[in-house]
């Protein structure tokens, strides 16, 4: 396999206060083949959102710390870069993209000023030209109007133009990866469909590969190559879309996947993963998802189980399977 | 007709849009127009659609938390359309409801046995006795006795949805409307409480109206299902019919659009163009008609009526007249 274009390496991202260590990500590896979409799901607090601020290098100071890991992205340690050069590869090189486009937008700039800013810090470009560049992309995003919006400001646009604007202004630098933690979440189903497929065609027409977070595994099924599923800090089960919804293999995954209920066939009881998941403050010793596993044995709460390959590519963190 | 438990008919919500100095009404958003349907007892009706297509308008209209503008609405035999003061207090107990969000439908200040005893007390039962009961609900939704003196910010999502029900269930209920009422919870907890709504429905014989804008929830869920669009109920059938033979443009564009956790045989995706229509300024003629891929000439003029095409599934499209 080729070179990847980012790979996480044993990762730890902690909020540290006096009396408590939160350990968000706990010691994750991934990695994203150039043009892949690798989406990372999991439930509220698995640390899926961490680790894409992690890789962005944007964790909430001064409590959230990452001590440990490496992330290699084009040759390079982005956890070695200085600040400076962290600045060149956002939004340039890496853009983000997020759930609710109303908080992520700037409510005083208009939608021009905004896109614009990110071209005038990293391309060497006029006023003029960078207005151009970005009407041609909101363009491209299937912004109608391009040319006047450019001179309206956020709050005068649908959730679906928002976010086709963020869309935008990320990809503007045509970075070779973008991220989207929950891009569609806050959309209307019909409009997520035209949001997904506008992040389809922006791989194949950028050549960029995607880190896409979401808990939703009908937005997985559709979109991923590679699927990560995080439980309490830990990768629990990683390999390709394919295998991850024909043999799910890790009790959690098949678990949430049998928790779903379906459009198109009946379930008289839809099944539960009975109780919720460990505080991240107090992580049981062994598996962490242990006292919520129908198959669990008592080794499982004595010793972590490692991730470990249980046929070629597919990962699975458990010892039972 | 007696076992209808609900009938709502031509059901209307204007909210007037105001303007100048003098708050002169220049025009209304037409929030719910002209919405009729019935709920027999036992029943669940679910209602689906996308954000203000007058839903949870609706919801509210006949929870008689909002004055409709026009229409009826008949509960247990009995129009409660106009009743007032003592006369509302005297049936409200029949009608409760169950909100979306438990983090702020339940007072932070109250312990949970205050919460859950409130409407007991108001309606002049004993001290003692609410606190039997409060007791008898927390376990009936799987809490535990002692829970009753903790405060809500001590429990968890799905927690705190179940404190939701149990104080909905206090007074015998003969009808709960439950307006996204597992949509913010992650999915390992939203089928404990679908599986748990289904299990007290049987066992407090009550009737749902379930307001949701995912699909696949409300089919597990219903008996039958509504599809909102625009403030109009566009297609109305028994789920079974809904969802395999979905007869309005508008219904099948939405179930093709919400993507489904599979990876083999996915269904055709119908992508709409463009974003839902202002209610304050709707379209003419049939609502859906500036999106639909099925348009005729005759659409853009007049409104087509919702009419029974199949048996027990009406539909409003001139497709079918």
């Amino acid at each position: 396999m080729a070179e990847p274009l980012l790979a996480i390496k044993n990762l730890k991202t902690y909020f540290i206060s006096k009396d408590a260590e939160v350990r968000a990500v706990d010691g994750i590896d991934i990695e994203v083949q150039p043009r892949q979409v690798v989406c990372i799901v999991g439930e509220s607090g698995c640390g899926k959102s961490m680790t894409s601020l992690s890789i962005m290098r944007l964790v909430p100071k001064p409590k959230g710390k990452i001590v440990d890991g490496e992330i290699w992205f084009n040759g390079r340690d982005l956890l070695k870069l200085s600040e400076d050069e962290m600045t060149d590869v956002r939004g340039n090189e890496i853009s983000m993209i997020f759930q609710e486009p109303m908080t992520a937008l700037n409510p005083v700039l208009t939608i021009g000023e905004q896109i614009t800013e990110v071209l005038l810090r990293h391309r060497k470009l006029t006023k003029r030209q960078a207005l151009a560049k970005a009407i041609e992309m909101l363009q491209f995003v299937g912004v109608p109007r391009a040319s006047e919006i450019v001179h309206e400001y956020p709050h005068q646009l649908s959730g679906g133009m928002r976010q086709r604007v963020m869309i935008a202004m990320a990809m503007v630098c045509e970075p070779k990866l973008l991220i989207a933690d929950e891009p569609t979440t806050a959309l209307d189903v019909t409009i997520q469909a035209q949001v997904l497929e506008l992040m389809k065609k922006m791989r194949e027409d950028f050549d960029t590969s995607i880190i896409l977070i979401t808990h939703d595994l009908g937005v997985v099924a559709d979109m991923a190559d590679h699927v990560v599923v995080m439980y309490a800090g830990q990768v629990v089960e990683s390999t390709d879309a394919d295998s991850l919804f024909a043999e799910p293999t890790h009790p959690y995954t098949k678990g949430l996947l049998a928790s779903i209920p379906s459009l198109e066939e009946e379930k008289d009881v839809l099944y539960s993963i009975p109780g919720t998941v460990p505080d991240a403050a107090a992580f049981p010793q062994g598996c962490r998802f242990a006292d919520r596993c129908p198959i669990a044995q008592p080794s499982c709460r004595e010793k972590m189980p490692e991730l470990r390959e249980v046929k070629p590519g597919h990962f699975v963190r458990c010892d039972l399977v | 007709m007696s076992e209808n438990l609900l009938e709502v008919r031509n059901l209307k919500k204007y909210f007037p849009i105001t303007a100048g100095l003098l708050r002169r009404t220049v025009g209304h958003v037409k929030a719910v127009d002209d919405v009729s349907f019935t709920v027999k007892a036992g029943e669940t009706l679910g209602i689906v659609g996308e954000s203000g297509c007058g839903k949870s308008t609706t919801g509210r209209m006949i929870m008689r938390v909002l004055e409709p503008t026009s229409g009826q609405i008949v509960f247990d035999g009995q129009d409660i359309t106009k009743l007032h003061g003592k006369e509302l207090r005297a049936v409200r107990p029949k009608f409760q409801m169950v909100f979306q969000d438990p983090y702020a439908s339940l007072n932070p200040k109250m312990g949970i046995e205050e919460i859950i005893a409130e409407p007991l007390i108001v309606n002049g039962v004993s001290r003692k006795q609410a606190t039997e009961r409060v007791v008898h609900l927390l376990e009936r939704v799987g809490l535990r006795a002692e829970d009753r003196h903790r405060y809500p910010h001590e429990f968890s999502g799905g927690q705190r949805q179940r404190i939701g029900i149990a104080r909905a269930l206090a007074l015998n209920p003969k009808l709960i409307v439950a307006d996204e009422a597992v949509s913010a919870l992650d999915v390992s907890i939203q089928s404990q409480i679908l599986n748990l709504m289904m299990d007290l429905k049987k066992e407090f014989n009550l009737s749902y109206i379930f307001i949701s804008h995912n699909l696949a929830v409300v089919r597990h869920i219903s008996d039958r299902v509504g599809v909102m669009y625009l403030g109009h109920m566009v297609e109305l059938a028994d789920k079974r019919s809904l969802y395999a033979n979905p007869r309005h443009p508008y219904t099948e564009a939405l179930l093709s659009a919400a993507p489904e956790p599979k990876r083999q045989g996915r269904r055709e995706r119908i992508i709409l163009q463009g974003d839902v229509p202002s209610p304050a300024n709707p379209p003419k003629g049939c609502p859906f008609h500036t999106r639909c891929p099925k348009v005729m000439d005759v659409c853009k003029v007049e409104r087509p009526a919702l009419k029974e095409v199949a048996p027990n599934h009406l539909v409003a499209c001139h497709l079918y007249s």
